[in-house]
């Protein structure tokens, strides 16, 4: 889901990334034709390939490298919280302290989709920082229980699915507030676009697979709480999560106007429902650091 | 300063945005109107052009600009507002409380972004598209729930296909806060149709999706337009993309 963090902060510490990475130079040109002959799907295959041809033959500058090993440390933490999890339910395994149970197979099968595809992300960020990959982040490194506030995180499913909804609905913001310093790479732009709808196919299942677990109904997209807050969840420890989702004026749009809905309450809850809302990156490293321990914060 | 106009001219557009029987008509006239389909205009007509091109007919979208992607954004929420406000007023017997009230929800959201790009637009837009959804079996959930992911899936496809397109920053910010919307149905629609099938980034491979680097479906115009076309009686010319 990083892709997008990353190229923003190669842009604070490189000035002329976009410029290493605009089509017109020849650095790029031999990756954007090949775009025009080969699929998009086989795009992100090359983007290792385009940093590699973005910076040359020459090491990657070394803030450059902090600043991708950022964005690889986030994946990492996803990947894990959905990792150990999985490793915990297989038998055999060492991991001991996954003690809820799935309540069918397709819930696990899902999680595994989920996890599968975060470490599909984590993959292709490892294969563009090549040999300056920073270490990676062991699960020992993690704390999903977020020193205590969710200190049933793999001992209670309703509290792991919920954990999960934060992280993915953090992952579909996260994205969207540094899209447009992608405008000017449009290869990277596109490959960070298809993260972050995927980021949203995995929040919108967790929210149903909350429902199917409860009494609570969570809808798929991000609605108003049940006191009319932005933070529909139901957890107020992850009140930072939505903050800002409540938004119901776009461009100048009053949205709720607009809607077809029957009512002012209805109208407003379609308004809030119809657009996702971005998130700035201090308020997602913040986020983060909740589920790394001392020493391995952000 | 394109932007700052086009606030304007939205301010002066909601009023007349509220007057408007939004979703209220029925998609039923449009049957046995005229010639249908999609007309890729090739490229090479490089001059700039009106949006509305009276040699050409139908609603043109001219890839010259962001006017010319939003107002393909515009064509697509049309179709989707369409198709789910015929839904929600009439859903199939077997539908349960629950889908029929998430149904409603989407055809609020899919009348929502609709409105917003044609208040957005102002006088850029394109005219209101003639659909066609004789294809359709509307009392069937079977035939419901597979054009609801068609729809979705489709639009994901585009608007992923689409964003790198745009200049504006603020134009993509929108972009993007619609798309994962758009996902969100996806996910639920294709849940309903089969549960887990969420995000089946294989399945989707065919609208540009890969799994291997767990990247969802991204298509260009040409394409999506293409799909598209089987329900859209306006002829839609592109040019310049």
């Amino acid at each position: 889901m990083n892709i997008v963090n990353i190229l923003e902060e190669l842009e604070k510490v490189d000035g002329e990334i976009y410029e290493r990475l605009n089509p017109r130079r020849a650095a790029m040109k031999s990756f954007f034709n090949m775009g025009k002959k080969i699929s998009l799907a086989a795009m992100p295959l090359a983007l290792g390939s385009m940093f590699q041809k973005a910076y040359g033959q020459t090491a990657l500058p070394a803030a450059v490298v902090d600043v991708l090993n950022f964005a690889l440390a986030l994946e990492y933490l996803e990947y894990h919280f959905y990792n150990h999890c999985i490793v915990g339910k297989t038998p055999g395994s060492s991991v001991t302290d996954v003690t809820f149970n799935f309540p069918n197979a397709a819930s696990q099968a899902a999680i595994t989709t989920i996890r599968d595809h975060e470490k599909a992300h984590v993959d292709l960020l490892v294969g563009a920082l090549g040999s300056s990959a920073r270490a990676p982040i062991a699960y020992a490194d993690t704390d999903f229980r977020a020193g205590g506030t969710f200190g049933t995180v793999y001992s209670d499913y309703g509290t792991f699915l919920a954990v999960a909804q934060g992280f993915e609905d953090t992952g579909v913001r996260a994205y969207k507030g540094q899209a447009g310093n992608l405008l000017v790479s449009p290869g990277v732009l596109q490959t960070a676009l298809q993260i972050h709808s995927v980021e949203a196919r995995h929040a919108a299942h967790i929210r149903q697979m909350r429902t199917a677990a409860g009494t609570a109904v969570y809808k798929p997209w991000v609605s108003l709480g049940a006191s009319g807050q932005a933070n529909d969840s139901g957890v107020p420890q992850v009140d930072a999560v939505y903050a800002g989702e409540d938004l119901t004026v776009q461009a100048n749009v009053n949205i709720a106007n607009i809607t077809g809905a029957p009512n002012a309450t209805a109208a407003k809850f379609a308004a809030v429902e119809s657009f996702d809302e971005p998130l700035d990156k201090a308020s997602v490293i913040t986020i983060a650091n909740l589920f790394l321990k001392d020493g391995k914060k952000l | 300063m394109k932007h700052n106009e086009l606030e304007t001219k939205n301010e002066l557009q909601e009023k007349s945005l509220f007057d408007k029987t939004v979703g209220r008509r029925s998609f039923l006239q449009y049957a046995g109107a005229g010639a249908a389909g999609i007309a890729l205009v090739a490229a090479g007509c490089k001059k700039d052009r009106g949006y509305e091109n009276p040699m050409m007919g139908g609603a043109t979208l001219d890839f010259k600009n962001d006017f010319g992607v939003l107002n393909y954004a515009y064509a697509l929420e049309q179709l989707e507002a369409a198709f789910y406000v015929k839904v929600a007023s009439a859903p199939p017997a077997s539908f349960t409380a629950a889908q029929k009230a998430y149904f409603q929800d989407i055809q609020f959201h899919e009348i929502a972004h609709r409105e917003f790009f044609k208040a957005a637009l102002s006088t850029a837009a394109i005219g209101s598209l003639e659909v066609d959804f004789s294809s359709i079996d509307f009392t069937s959930s079977t035939s419901v729930l597979g054009t609801a992911m068609a729809f979705e899936d489709l639009g994901v496809a585009a608007y992923n296909g689409a964003g790198p397109r745009l200049k504006s920053a603020t134009f993509l910010l929108l972009a993007g806060k619609i798309v994962s919307v758009e996902a969100r149905h996806a996910a639920y629609v294709r849940d309903l149709i089969s549960n887990g099938t969420f995000a089946d980034l294989n399945s989707l491979a065919p609208l540009g999706a890969n799994n291997a680097g767990g990247l969802d479906a991204a298509l260009t115009p040409d394409k999506v337009l293409a799909i598209a076309g089987k329900y859209i009686k306006t002829k839609i010319n592109v040019i310049n993309l």
